[in-house]
């Protein structure tokens, strides 16, 4: 795994302070991938093993972790993410309609982010907006009682056409 | 700061409180439900109106926590008359305020529930939307300030961590919560005050409280919004904990889909820090007692008491078998207690009011009150709080306004992935602990799904089978292929491609996961199945008798 990072990149300095600050410990694992997740918006390889060789810690124990938790993305979630949540109120008033509309409009399902990297279609279990429902989360902007028509013209609205 | 500085401080604080020249209070709900639905545009709005009209020195403005009627927000709350205005609008605040504030009269028709009700109360309490509850865990949410410690201070705040640390010793405390009867709100329902006493009949020189605000149950929005509207009950009832069983460190695991909860819980945690009511000898105290927030990631299996421990310590959330429980051999094997947020948020109450008081709230077996996730079909979701043994048709009719669009009520889910149906000829069923077990659901968390005729049960229980089956976390064979297995299955009887033997094999591996499964995820996924079965049982034979008119040759048992 190659962990060399450009020691001048703004984010790699947050990391190596993020690491420094929870003491270079194992246990913090979780929160420094957070950190890592927020500066890069997902967790790019080298992060890993820049991580793994910071935190004396095997790359396959960085790696089981990222993968067990679905918070983590090993690849990039687009420049605008459309997050349908499929909770439970959420799908008792329709969010798989929505979802399905959504998808067949973008060519897109759910996890997959457009060729030019503009759009990622995500679902998640529930965001806790429920008495909302169905919601949808335009790029962190929680969207309440929503319909497949309104969300696409709004992603409309932000990426141009298509 | 100590004892003497403490009490010195509050009564500071009431005093300025009470000598305040604002006769007026607005308060406007500031909860991740009515901040998306714009209620910061309108605290922007009115903070520029009130200062246009000079009413700066007779007008406060009060951002709170979650008020309850989520999807009637953004929420907006007049005190001391209590009137509160739904669906507040930027265009509407200046109409409200001259009305309200100058000239002393509610707007009827921006009041709450004024499009639904004949006639909006202008004093919400009697609205039976809340008539019909008892606000104990989220009795200060909405009325006060979430961001400040000051506020909390005035609403008795750390009182009771006062209370516990001079008046009482831990085994004081321990028999206060014992006596009160609570049971844990996480969803099993074990007694609280036991769960204590083992944790501090454990010797060591190193134990731990962690609060499970880990709350993955989807439909279910409790935790976020006690987090959000009162973290400092929290952290008090967890500084109250860590007394009684004798630990020093607290962590707090927190959902990483809720970032405002996160945010204002670590406010929570540097405010209380300043004033000594946290960290090393509390209020001068030789109590120290110390909490750190750790970010969940995204798995429903870290609600497990074993799985969260391990994320906490940064690997896998993958439970173990138990025993050790927690209580002998938790975080990095020491003793540690284990409690859900509302619990946490129950003690200071029951250490102020005395356990006695607690116990009388409630049903013979379950004793207290209970948040509910009010959501589904239902007129008006939201937030609620009832004590245990208020029946289901009370909580969707009259406080829930009934089914939405006038339809028929059909089931009620309980528990989440974890939980049941609950069919209309059970409306009448006193929601406690044992009840609902009676009826093959769970108490769960508090997430309440209505369901009208549109809800399709095979679906549902489908739809909750997909849930387990991606959230199952590998570790053993009965829950990871188990649960893939018996959502093949209802997936064909969605599809009206089951015949009559797919059906008992699904029951029966519907046994086998829940006998055979290490945790509590795989050992509680098929009840959404069972308790559709139970209940509904009608909707599975007709999609297998479609299958059956097509295929008439094929064999009816198993037997051949």
């Amino acid at each position: 795994m190659n962990n060399e990072l450009p020691a001048t990149d703004p984010r790699v300095k947050l990391l190596a302070a993020k690491i420094k600050k929870e003491n270079f410990k194992p246990d913090a694992l979780i929160e420094i991938l957070h950190s890592a997740q927020n500066s890069y918006g997902y967790l790019p390889m080298n992060v890993l093993g820049y991580i793994a060789k910071a935190l004396h810690l095997p790359p396959s124990r960085i790696y089981s972790t990222v993968t067990f938790y679905h918070f983590f993305s090993l690849k990039s979630k687009g420049e605008h993410t459309c997050l349908v949540c499929t909770g439970t109120a959420c799908y008792v008033k329709g969010a798989q309609a929505i979802l399905n509309e959504l998808e067949k409009k973008t060519g897109l399902k759910a996890g997959q982010v457009s060729a030019d990297n503009k759009l990622g279609v995500q679902v998640a279990r529930c965001i806790g907006a429920c008495g909302l429902a169905p919601v949808v989360v335009l790029d962190d902007e929680v969207q309440a009682k929503v319909t497949a028509d309104e969300i696409i013209n709004k992603i409309i609205d932000k990426i141009g056409t298509k | 700061m100590n004892r003497q500085e403490f009490k010195d401080l509050v009564i500071a604080e009431r005093e300025k409180t009470k000598n305040s020249t604002c006769k007026h209070k607005i308060c406007i709900c500031c909860g991740a439900g009515c901040i998306s639905s714009g209620s910061e545009a309108v605290m922007k709005k009115l903070q520029e109106e009130i200062i246009e009209r000079g009413l700066q020195s007779e007008v406060e403005i009060i951002p709170t926590g979650c008020m309850g009627p989520c999807n009637q927000g953004p929420l907006m709350k007049y005190l001391p008359k209590n009137s509160i205005y739904q669906k507040v609008d930027c265009s509407n605040i200046s109409q409200i305020v001259q009305s309200q504030v100058i000239e002393k009269k509610p707007i009827e028709h921006l009041l709450l529930f004024a499009d639904s009700r004949e006639r909006p109360f202008s004093n919400a309490d009697e609205d039976p939307f809340f008539s019909k509850q008892l606000k104990i865990v989220l009795k200060n949410c909405g009325q006060l300030n979430p961001e400040r410690i000051e506020d909390y201070l005035v609403h008795e705040g750390y009182r009771a961590l006062d209370k516990a640390l001079f008046e009482m010793s831990p085994e004081d405390v321990i028999a206060e919560i014992k006596q009160s009867r609570m049971r844990g709100r996480g969803g099993a329902g074990y007694p609280t005050g036991l769960k204590w006493e083992t944790v501090y009949k454990y010797v060591n020189d190193q134990k731990y409280v962690i609060c499970n605000g880990d709350e993955g149950d989807p439909g279910a929005f409790m935790d976020r919004s006690v987090l959000e509207g009162n973290p400092h009950r929290v952290l008090e009832g967890m500084a109250i904990g860590g007394y009684a069983v004798g630990a020093s460190k607290g962590y707090a695991y927190i959902r990483g889909e809720y970032p405002l909860a996160i945010k204002r819980f670590e406010a929570a945690i540097r405010q209380a820090k300043k004033m000594g009511l946290l960290g090393p000898n509390i209020l001068g105290s030789n109590f120290s007692f110390d909490v750190e927030v750790r970010i969940g990631a995204g798995a429903f299996v870290c609600g497990e008491e074993t799985a969260l421990i391990a994320s906490i310590e940064g690997k896998r959330g993958t439970p173990r078998p138990r025993p050790p429980f927690p209580a002998e051999s938790g975080l990095w094997g020491k003793p540690t207690l284990i409690n859900n947020v509302e619990t946490f948020a129950g003690i200071a109450p029951i250490i102020n009011n005395g356990g006695e008081w607690y116990s009388e709230i409630g049903t013979p077996k379950s004793a207290g009150t209970k948040v509910f996730a009010l959501a589904g079909k239902i007129n008006y979701s939201g937030l609620i709080e009832v004590p245990m043994g208020t029946s289901l048709r009370e909580i969707v009719f009259d406080i829930g306004g009934g089914i939405q669009g006038g339809g028929e009520f059909k089931a009620a889910q309980t528990g989440g992935p974890s939980g049941g149906c609950i069919p209309a000829e059970h409306l009448d069923v006193k929601m406690d602990y044992e009840a609902l077990v009676n009826l093959g659901s769970i108490m769960g968390s508090g997430g309440l799904i209505v369901m009208d005729q549109s809800s399709d049960m095979v679906d549902v229980a489908r739809f909750f089978m997909e849930f387990c089956m991606d959230e199952s976390c590998g570790k053993c064979v009965p829950c990871r292929v188990g649960t893939k297995m018996m959502h093949d299955l209802l997936q064909k009887i969605c599809d009206n491609n089951a015949s009559r033997i797919d059906l008992e094999r699904l029951e029966e591996l519907a046994v086998y996961v829940k006998e055979a499964s290490l945790c509590g995820l795989g050992g509680s996924a098929p009840n959404p199945l069972l308790s559709t079965l139970r209940h509904f049982r009608n909707e599975y034979e007709t999609r297998i008798g479609k299958y059956e008119e097509k295929h008439i040759d094929v064999p009816q048992t198993s037997e051949v």
